[in-house]
């Protein structure tokens, strides 16, 4: 089938006049089709501009002409602006807006050649870990419909997990494509904070939000980070440092590699498969040579409180735009700040209000250094930790999450369950450094186990190669759900 | 940290939303946890240590003051709820009274 190619696959066969972007596109679309009802992962299918688009990629390559992903269908999760399709954030605060331009990571994708299928979801503004605070509705888990498929961005997830599209973006602000990816059995990076231009990215967290990719295997990661990664002026966020050849990194080879095991991450409460799992992928590694060693990241237990103050007193500032003004339904009052209070009250969802809240609180007089200037301070040796490790080994490998799915429901009351999810994610957020997520195992019920890989500021190439090596040697990124 | 319902309602008036009676007993109850659990930071003594705003060494960007193209007004004002006479209109900022 079409739609059981990874990314790289795909790329050959067109190359090689096996298939069309046409036929690659449609046999997505069909599984889109198919699968949707069940899944709930896009929130919207552009399915006549994804044709249109494929077949303008079929009479460019018969012209000659190539492109990196030229005739390549993907999946864009519904924070980035796309100019004229629906962008709602998963917000009803949003609902109708079509975005007037597009934004430069998604662009980047275009001007290579990608054939858009849709929008997908996300948790509202991408505040959550289970697409739960979705306005439109959760999506399911391909491994098993009721569970979650992780969150922010389970859609993209689930998409690529259950075939639905080659590759896809997400957005990662604590964890957002690294814990859905562990949920759903596929692979995400997120690059390095100022790696990918957030330029049409819609803000949630401005010192932690990062555009990351999905796919089913290092390589097929490798191939989208080299076309999104790079300088924009656009955002000065991101850095004006060369942009190395992703996929030449993929050397196969681990030996002498230092790998580090930060022994905090093993903590109680762990479900006792994911360790397992882990600890089986830490030794593959130490079969292919690579030099394991165990490190200490000590402050790994503030990486939840920190966060949680920073990211919502962020957020509490940019989602401050959504006024019904510029963008999205108003629900007028007569005058102007009734019209605000009630436009943002029956806009936002629970989640969203309750991020705010806390961001408003942390940041208002009387309360700022106690609360976010403290944090900002352990965020400080948060990095630091990471610093010191990097001095010591090239790579860190973790769990990404001290569970598998959890039940659709089971921790959508409680928001500090919930955030606890994120608990190993949340550090390299705070760090800025890369980090991905690939299968490295199964629990008990046949659902996968992520294993985190990540490294120092800037060296994707090694996140990537680790990545790879494994996955010569391991077949868990083969596995796909029965659907 | 107990936040009662009256900090929940000031918080409310500064971030300009509307909530429910229920929505404001269920915020006071989660953002008490919530900052209990934050509260785990005092442990840690953090006097000498330099605050992180952002990751990255970033330096102010300059470039010349000459006009580039941008978003036509029709379409800037595509999305709006209300517009007139090329602009975004909202509702009165001054009731009759002459107060905000």
């Amino acid at each position: 089938m079409l739609t059981d190619l990874t990314l790289t696959e795909a790329q050959r066969k067109l190359r090689a006049g096996e298939i069309t972007a046409v036929e690659l596109t449609q046999a997505h679309l069909d599984r889109i089709r198919a699968l949707e009802p069940a899944l709930h992962a896009f929130l919207t299918v552009t399915a006549e501009r994804a044709l249109d688009a494929a077949a303008g990629a079929d009479r460019r390559r018969a012209a000659g002409k190539d492109s990196p992903l030229l005739g390549i269908p993907l999946a864009i999760k519904d924070v980035l602006a796309t100019e004229g399709v629906p962008t709602t954030c998963g917000s009803r605060i949003l609902e109708g807006f079509l975005p007037p331009y597009t934004g430069t990571a998604v662009q980047k994708l275009f001007d290579a050649g990608a054939v858009m299928l849709g929008k997908t979801n996300t948790d509202e503004f991408a505040m959550g870990s289970s697409t739960e605070n979705s306005g439109y509705g959760v999506t399911h888990n391909p491994w098993d419909l009721d569970r979650v498929p992780g969150g922010s961005s389970g859609g993209s997830a689930a998409a690529v997990a259950a075939r639905m599209a080659l590759g896809a973006l997400g957005t990662d602000t604590g964890g957002s494509v690294r814990q859905p990816a562990a949920f759903c059995g596929t692979c995400a990076l997120k690059p390095s904070y100022g790696r990918v231009s957030r330029y049409g990215l819609i803000a949630f967290a401005s010192s932690l939000d990062q555009i990351g990719v999905f796919g089913r295997c290092a390589e097929d990661l490798a191939a989208l980070l080299s076309v999104i990664a790079g300088h924009d002026p656009r955002d000065s966020t991101s850095m004006d440092l060369p942009v190395p050849d992703y996929t030449a990194a993929l050397t196969g080879d681990v030996a002498g590699l230092r790998i580090g095991v930060p022994r905090e991450v093993f903590i109680d409460g762990m479900q006792p498969a994911v360790e397992q799992a882990i600890r089986a992928a830490i030794d593959q590694f130490a079969a292919l040579g690579a030099d394991i060693r165990e490190i200490s990241l000590p402050h790994t237990e503030y990486g939840l409180p920190v966060y949680y103050i920073i990211a919502p007193a962020e957020a509490s500032a940019n989602l401050a735009r959504f006024d019904g003004v510029r963008y999205g339904p108003r629900h007028a009052q007569g005058a102007l700040w009734p019209t605000y209070k009630a436009t943002r009250g029956q806009g936002f969802g629970a989640e969203v209000k309750r991020r705010i809240m806390l961001g408003t609180y942390a940041l208002s007089a009387g309360y700022y250094d106690a609360y976010y200037l403290k944090a900002q301070k352990v965020r400080t040796l948060i990095k630091q930790d990471f610093d010191r490790a990097f001095g010591d080994v090239d790579v860190i490998v973790a769990p990404t999450t001290p569970t598998t799915a959890f039940r659709i429901g089971e921790k959508a009351g409680d928001p500090m369950q919930m955030y606890l999810s994120d608990v190993f994610t949340l550090p390299a957020s705070l760090a800025g450094i890369a980090g991905a997520s690939i299968p490295c195992g199964v629990d008990e019920a046949g659902l996968p186990v992520g294993m985190q890989l990540l490294g120092a500021a800037f060296d994707e190439p090694t996140v990537l190669r680790a990545a790879h090596a494994y996955q010569q040697v391991t077949g868990w990124h083969r596995r796909a759900p029965a659907l | 940290m107990k936040i009662d319902r009256a900090t929940v309602e000031h918080i409310a008036e500064l971030a300009k939303l509307d909530l429910t009676d229920d929505e404001i007993a269920l915020y006071a109850g989660q953002l008490s946890d919530i900052l209990d659990a934050v509260g785990q930071l005092e442990q840690l003594d953090t006097g000498a240590i330099p605050p992180t705003a952002s990751v990255l060494p970033l330096r102010n960007v300059f470039r010349p003051d000459r006009a580039q193209p941008s978003l036509p007004r029709d379409a800037a004002l595509a999305n709006a709820a209300d517009s007139a006479e090329g602009q975004f209109r909202v509702d009165a900022v001054l009731d009759d009274a002459g107060e905000g």
